[in-house]
């Protein structure tokens, strides 16, 4: 055929098909989405602290395994209480002339989703501790140690923030750690991930894939309480540990605990619910439970895991009782 | 209601089929018998026949019985066709005589011979291409390796420079735009001007391609691991002043090319060079829409991203490897390709689904729903230029099957087509919503590329090489290394991608079950460090190949003591005039 002999004709015909298939899939969809998206009403843009910590975030290459996308289907409930949408994105911009924007919602999921990480884990203390050792919280987590942002002084100086390590950890250093500045914005940045409210009237998209649940797990009266230990490890393990030993000087341990043990279920349900901020020798611990959004039903299971692992002994609470509780803490919580 | 639950249920199934096996053995025996028992009968019937009929046979019969005998038991001597003369081969057509009685342990396979078509500068620039090619490959997949360790030892060091989210895109980005694009610029070199039958235009420019590619690799290296990057796009992590000498490299080339195809003298195109200068094309589009630094606020980023990442993988190194294998693969069989039509129909149903299907990296995700819709549709797309090509490369080997074995070359390329089938298509059975939702976000994605860039690039890339330099420099490497490297990958590939998929297909599903996070972290460890082991045999291969590569242009070569009859006279003439000159 002529047209085949004709290396110009030819050549052209094939960058013009390509060009007109990037401009209909590619360019014209990202020109719209950028163009008619606007940040959600309740959407403030990142401090100078944030913004710095969110470029450390982008210099450390974390994307490569965490994604920021809770996707809309029903296993990725857990990073977020309803599916992302364009405006969530829509606050990035690019940075400088040099550097594309980040949204970050990259396309590993070796570590856990970040969407809502600022909701679901806020200690200050966790976090430094964490970037500094992974595995001084987390005995089996992967993630790289990043040493290089804390450094290491004789005597505290005022404003310094000292993480607390467990001696293992240490390797024999007997210097005080201290959280760089770095470190300090890294975790404000990862503080201010939340995933943001629809304004009042809108309806999130539904999760899909809904997992179907069988006749025999609603019929069977013991099914029917959530497995306390699964949501010990999802909500409450990487502070106070699998073992419930906590860890010295930074999370209190549950094994032994008065609190765990003793008769005053309305203060365990309430430091579940709301946190605790009474010891000054441990962290602060979160609004774990309303943060995360736990059912009466699912805060029963993890009491009642508390007081009877690890050698802790004492009865089984009911789920009225701490129903009655948590009725309590929404409606005093509602009249502020 | 209740039987049709519980022939659903796993267990019971199981239990079925294992009390049927016994019953039906049994079935199976007691038929067995009565069967035998019936032949046995008839056969008794056939017997006494034949006792009657033997009985009863006459002089006549017993005569040409006899007749028959005799003829039967004739038997040959051994030397009825002895010529009378002494052998010789007056032909010169044998060779490699060898004694049967010799263990063979590694069959000999067939030798390169030097080509005549090219001139020594040409050579030379594109050994400068393959040889930096090989030190990005060395280099990238030793970052790889020590990345695969880190899985199995996140503690193994706490320098920033070599922090995980740092190494992982310095492996990417330089086994992509080091070693593969490298290589196939080189061999573009070597296939442009052969195809269309024209000296290349320009070696100059082909010089400054090199050097402006090598430098943006380096550059690029050095400063993702000082946490200088572009914000996080896979294969986009350069900043685009560096990914722009990338660019500047590629149109200087593109340029280069199409002039020499411009001066060709066969009349058509070969369709080799519409793949080649098509990727060239696009790959500077890709770039060009993904790096240009004024847009991409929000969400469009991530589309553009979805197009960038997908289509630097297919119309870049995929359409430039084919265009490669339909020059390489002919000519290693020697005969045509099957159908140029199929490799025309694949040229043009690859650029038309293709482009589509770049967004199925983000599905479920926020991009709009009906661009995820056309990007699963493209990848069901995709069946066509796949089966095409395939079927075009297995026919073309088809009666040539025999050649394998005596090659050391095409094993290389017969595992490139076995995986662009397979890889490719695995990338469309992925693209469906219901697999992604078990497979995104897991290592099923890293098998999945590691098939197709190394399984399918990689190893063509190594097929062409090791057919094209002794071409170039008249040497060769040791057939028992090139054996070896060739296994190392193959067998390194399947231990690395194989546990990978199993586990992520099992991490994925205890995902929708709603295991906590970290368990399913716990349960990946053993598949992890089987990629590590699968990982250290490939690196090991690399290092083989590099010491080929180096035989291959370096070899010192020995002397030949004289063997046959022509240069044993010609060593003895030059030996008689050396005497006789130094005499004088």
């Amino acid at each position: 055929m002529e047209f085949f002999n004709d290396h110009k004709k030819l050549f052209l015909a094939a960058f013009s098909l390509f060009i007109v298939l990037t401009l209909f899939v590619a360019i014209f969809p990202a020109i719209e989405n950028q163009e008619n998206n606007q940040p959600l009403p309740n959407y403030k843009p990142l401090t100078a602290s944030e913004l710095r910590g969110k470029n450390s975030f982008v210099s450390n290459g974390c994307v490569a395994c965490h994604t920021q996308q809770v996707r809309n289907v029903e296993m990725d409930k857990i990073w977020g209480e309803r599916p992302g949408i364009a405006a969530d994105y829509a606050g990035v911009e690019r940075p400088d002339f040099w550097r594309n924007s980040a949204t970050l919602m990259g396309t590993e999921r070796t570590g856990p989703d970040l969407t809502n990480v600022g909701k679901r884990q806020p200690s200050m203390a966790w976090n430094l501790l964490h970037l500094y050792q992974p595995r001084a919280v987390v005995p089996t987590s992967v993630m790289p140690s990043y040493k290089w942002l804390f450094e290491l002084k004789e005597k505290l100086e005022e404003d310094d923030v000292e993480v607390i390590v467990p001696s293992e950890f240490l390797q024999g250093e007997q210097r005080k750690i201290v959280a760089s500045q770095e470190a300090l914005d890294l975790v404000a940045y990862l503080q201010s991930l939340k995933q943001l409210s629809l304004p009042t009237g809108e309806v999130a998209d539904d999760f899909l894939y809904k997992k179907e649940i069988s006749e025999e797990s609603t019929s069977g009266l013991s099914l029917s309480m959530p497995d306390g230990e699964l949501l010990y490890t999802s909500n409450c393990a990487s502070c106070h540990q699998a073992n419930g030993e906590g860890l010295k000087g930074a999370f209190p341990p549950l094994k032994g605990s008065s609190i765990v043990l003793g008769d005053d279920i309305e203060l365990f349900v309430n430091i579940i619910m709301l946190g605790y901020d009474a010891r000054p020798e441990y962290a602060v611990m979160s609004a774990v439970g309303t943060n995360n959004d736990l059912s009466p039903e699912e805060v029963t299971a993890i009491i009642n895991h508390e007081r009877t692992s690890w050698g802790n002994d004492a009865s089984k609470v009911t789920v009225e009782e701490v129903k009655q509780i948590i009725d309590f803490i929404q409606l005093t919580s509602n009249n502020e | 209601m209740e039987n049709v639950q519980l022939l659903s249920e796993w267990g019971i199934l199981i239990t079925l089929v294992l009390i049927s096996i016994p019953v039906l053995t049994a079935a199976l025996i007691v038929i067995a018998k009565t069967k035998k028992l019936i032949a046995d009968l008839r056969h008794k019937r056939e017997f006494e026949a034949f006792q009657e009929y033997a009985r009863g046979l006459d002089a006549k019969e017993l005569e040409l019985l006899q007749k028959r005998k005799e003829e039967l038991a004739f038997k040959l001597q051994g030397n009825e066709l002895k010529g009378r003369q002494e052998p010789r081969d007056s032909r010169g057509m044998l060779g490699e005589i060898s004694e049967a009685e010799e263990l063979r342990f590694i069959p000999k396979k067939q030798r390169e011979e030097q080509s005549l078509y090219v001139s020594k500068d040409l050579a030379k620039l594109i050994l400068w291409y393959l040889g930096s090619s090989v030190i990005w490959l060395i280099f990238g997949t030793t970052v790889g390796e020590y990345l695969g360790i880190k899985f199995v030892a996140p503690d193994i060091d706490h320098e920033s420079w070599l922090s995980f989210g740092r190494l992982r895109p310095v492996h990417t980005n330089s086994v992509f735009w080091g070693w593969a694009s490298l290589a196939m610029i080189g061999l573009g070199y070597y296939v442009v001007p052969r195809v269309s039958n024209a000296p290349i235009v320009s070696l100059k420019k082909g010089y400054h391609t090199l050097v402006l590619i090598n430098l943006s690799v380096l550059l690029g290296s050095l400063s993702l691991m000082a946490g200088i990057n572009n914000g996080g796009g896979e294969y986009r992590e350069y900043v685009w002043p560096i990914m722009a000498l990338f660019g500047v490299g590629v149109i200087i080339s593109i340029i280069n090319f199409i002039q020499t195809i411009a001066t060709r003298t066969t009349k058509e195109v070969y369709v080799s060079n519409w793949y080649i200068v098509s990727a060239m094309m696009f790959v500077l589009v890709i770039a060009f829409v993904a790096y240009w630094p004024t847009w991409q606020n929000g969400l469009g980023e991530t589309i553009v991203q979805g197009y960038y990442m997908h289509q630097g993988v297919g119309m870049w190194f995929m359409l430039f490897c084919l265009g490669l294998m339909y020059f390489f693969l002919p000519h290693q069989l020697n005969k045509p390709i099957y159908s140029y039509s199929l490799g025309v129909l694949a040229f043009w149903t690859q650029i038309l689904f293709y482009t589509l299907i770049g967004t199925h990296h983000f599905i479920f995700s926020a991009i709009p729903w009906w661009l995820q819709t056309v990007a699963i549709v493209g990848s069901a797309g995709m069946v066509i230029p796949v089966v095409a090509g395939t079927t075009n490369f297995m026919l073309t080997f088809k009666g040539n099957w025999y050649k394998l074995r005596g090659s050391y070359t095409l094993p290389f390329y017969l595992v490139g087509i076995v995986f662009y089938f397979t890889g490719s298509l695995q990338g469309t059975a992925e693209a469906f919503r219901y697999t992604n939702l078990i497979w995104h976000f897991t290592d099923f994605t890293v098998a999945h590329s590691h098939l197709t860039m190394y399984g399918i690039i990689t190893f063509m890339l190594w097929g062409f090489i090791y057919t094209l330099v002794p071409r170039l420099t008249g040497k060769e490497a040791p057939q028992m290394s090139i054996g070896v490297h060739f296994w190392l990958a193959l067998i390194g590939l399947m231990f690395y991608t194989g546990p990978l998929m199993f586990g992520s297909t099992l991490r994925g599903l205890m995902w929708m079950d709603g295991t906590p996070f970290i368990e399913t972290v716990e349960f990946m460890a053993p598949f992890w460090l089987w990629r590590a082991v699968g990982g250290s045999l490939m690196w090991f291969s690399h290092i083989l190949f590099g010491y080929n590569f180096y035989l291959m242009v370096f070899k010192k070569v020995r002397e030949k003591v004289p063997q046959s009859a022509t240069e044993i006279l010609e060593a003895r003439e030059k030996l008689v005039t050396e005497q006789l000159s130094s005499q004088l």
